[in-house]
């Protein structure tokens, strides 16, 4: 398994009635870095990351974790990740803490380290002040934190963020990629991330895919991606060149426009 | 910062065997009703709230009942024979829109976070279900102080307590199963609410837990006799009030009415993350 990339996907496809939602995707996540897949609503990024993580199922052979088939074995594959999805999902009625240790357990961390596991996570994403207060008491950037915790208490592999920092203010979503880039250098875990804030994808990954109805366009670093349309382009000109700039394509499916709302409505 | 857990350096654990499986469910039982402990115990409003309905049962309905002798239930005042029931539609009422609860949770993406940890979908049911139970034996306990202040005549039984204890987790896992199963189908709060709405009462009245089987017309029967509400309400009667109850065959059908439910509860999982 030595040299086995992250994450390899080899010819994923995934239909939905006559919708191609994914279409033939070939994909390489080295091990330690931060992997972006970028694209508009409906390009099919959802649906990969679903697929990688085990929500939607893959055929055999198709998507590998560090050399693990997720069909075949796929408690070995979610024993290796970590997931934050877009939406708010951390528990308002339960302390940090207690939203912390709900997902040691479900990851069977030993009872013996949970206590200092579970702190650990806290301290790194800066809650173990107000880890004994009730969720519902926290701000939003605060909420995107705990579930960086909730994600890295089982030392994941691979940190699979959807949509990170949607919803969040500036100051927030700085201080989510702050303890991301921090966990990453301590750890050397793999960071798979999905996002349309074209500045961020610049800034925070070192590998970025455009994604556009369900095939990857384009692959490279942000340099790469911006040098190859022209000297000062920047990467929301690399994403109109590759998906065109129509408005029937950006507008995305219902369940994505309901989503985005629900969690823009519950970080206030 | 604190010196973060690094994975190990290759998976090494392979998918569990039906054995595993069993080990999991169990570990993720214990696990969820954890959980719903520490939220109520973060909210206990919600025990109060939920007692209005069966203490107008018990105050209103019992007590009036109990005067007119309108409901014949031989040497048992009816007062006693109805909270039992009272006690099994409370619960009822909390496991039947426990589906309400995943649909919440797949729309806040909680069920997709769930479904990544190495959970399998009949152990995560079957922590739900039991979960439910949890709250119905919480709210149980409100019911049944209420019942001893009205004068309710109760076993002092530990080992019969014990048995409404699981008279009362396998029914609510039922329900609880049933509402999952019902939300897996129609995948919206409001179609679920509705439906839940228009099926909870006519599975009490098609029960015993307010009149003897013998009163019923014989479709009432029939219909009583497919009803798993109608063991669980014969189990803690008979535990409860020492009316008689045939336990075997009450704990039978519910240990398999459960299973049964879980096992398609847990079928239609993958529909409802999907929807």
């Amino acid at each position: 398994m030595t040299g086995d990339p992250a994450v390899r996907c080899t010819g994923l496809r995934q239909q939905f009635g006559d919708t191609v939602a994914v279409d033939g995707l070939d994909l390489e996540v080295r091990p330690g870095e931060v992997f972006g897949l970028l694209g508009p609503n409906g390009a099919g990024k959802t649906t990969t990351i679903r697929m990688i993580t085990t929500l939607l199922p893959a055929p055999p052979g198709a998507i590998e974790i560090f050399g693990v088939d997720v069909a075949r074995r796929r408690s070995a594959v979610r024993r290796m990740l970590g997931y934050v999805p877009q939406q708010l999902s951390a528990d308002g009625t339960l302390s940090g803490r207690e939203n912390v240790a709900l997902f040691a357990r479900l990851f069977d961390v030993p009872r013996r380290e949970r206590t200092a596991q579970v702190d650990a996570v806290l301290d790194a994403v800066d809650l173990l002040d107000v880890a004994d207060k009730q969720v519902k008491t926290y701000s939003g950037g605060m909420v995107r934190r705990l579930e960086l915790a909730q994600a890295l208490v089982s030392a994941p592999r691979v940190l699979v963020l959807d949509e990170p920092t949607v919803g969040l203010d500036p100051v927030a979503r700085d201080g989510v990629w702050e303890r991301i880039t921090a966990i990453r250098e301590a750890t050397g875990m793999t960071v798979l991330v999905t996002t349309h804030a074209m500045q961020e994808a610049d800034t925070e990954c070192d590998r970025i895919a455009l994604m556009h109805r369900g095939r990857i366009r384009a692959l490279g670093t942000p340099a790469e991606l911006r040098g190859a349309i022209g000297p000062d382009a920047t990467l929301d000109d690399v994403f109109r060149h590759h998906t065109g700039d129509t408005l029937a394509d950006r507008s995305g499916g219902l369940r994505d426009v309901r989503a985005a709302r629900r969690t823009a409505g519950r970080l206030g | 910062m604190s010196v973060l857990p690094v994975a190990p350096p290759a998976a090494s654990a392979e998918d569990p065997g039906p054995l595993g499986i069993l080990a999991t469910a169990v570990r993720r039982v214990a696990t969820m009703c954890l959980v719903e402990l520490q939220r109520l115990r973060h909210d206990r409003s919600e025990l109060i709230t939920r007692a209005v309905q069966p203490a107008l049962w018990l105050i209103v309905f019992g007590q009036v009942f109990t005067r007119i002798h309108a409901i014949p239930t031989g040497d048992t005042p009816y007062l006693d024979y109805l909270a039992p029931g009272i006690l099994a539609q409370s619960a009822l009422f909390i496991a039947i829109f426990y589906g309400i609860q995943i649909i919440w949770e797949r729309d806040a993406g909680v069920l997709s976070k769930l479904l990544v940890t190495p959970t399998p979908r009949i152990a995560l049911v079957t922590a739900k279900a039991f979960a439910a139970g949890v709250r119905a034996v919480a709210q149980a306990v409100v019911v049944l102080l209420l019942a001893l202040v009205l004068g309710v005549s109760l076993s002092a039984n530990p080992l019969q307590w014990l048995g409404v204890v699981a008279a009362l987790l396998l029914g609510s896992a039922f329900f609880c199963c049933l509402s999952i199963t019902i939300a897996g189908l129609v995948l919206s709060r409001d179609r679920l609410m509705g439906i839940g709405q228009a099926i909870t009462m006519p599975l009490f009245f098609a029960s015993n837990a307010l009149y003897p089987v013998e009163l019923m017309p014989g479709w009432l029967q029939v219909v009583n006799h497919v009803n798993p509400l109608s063991y669980e309400v014969e189990a803690l009667r008979g535990l409860l009030i020492g009316t008689p109850a045939r336990l075997w065959l009450d704990f039978g059908v519910l240990v398999l009415a459960a299973a049964a439910m879980i096992t398609i509860a847990s079928s239609l999982l993958p529909r409802l993350v999907r929807g």
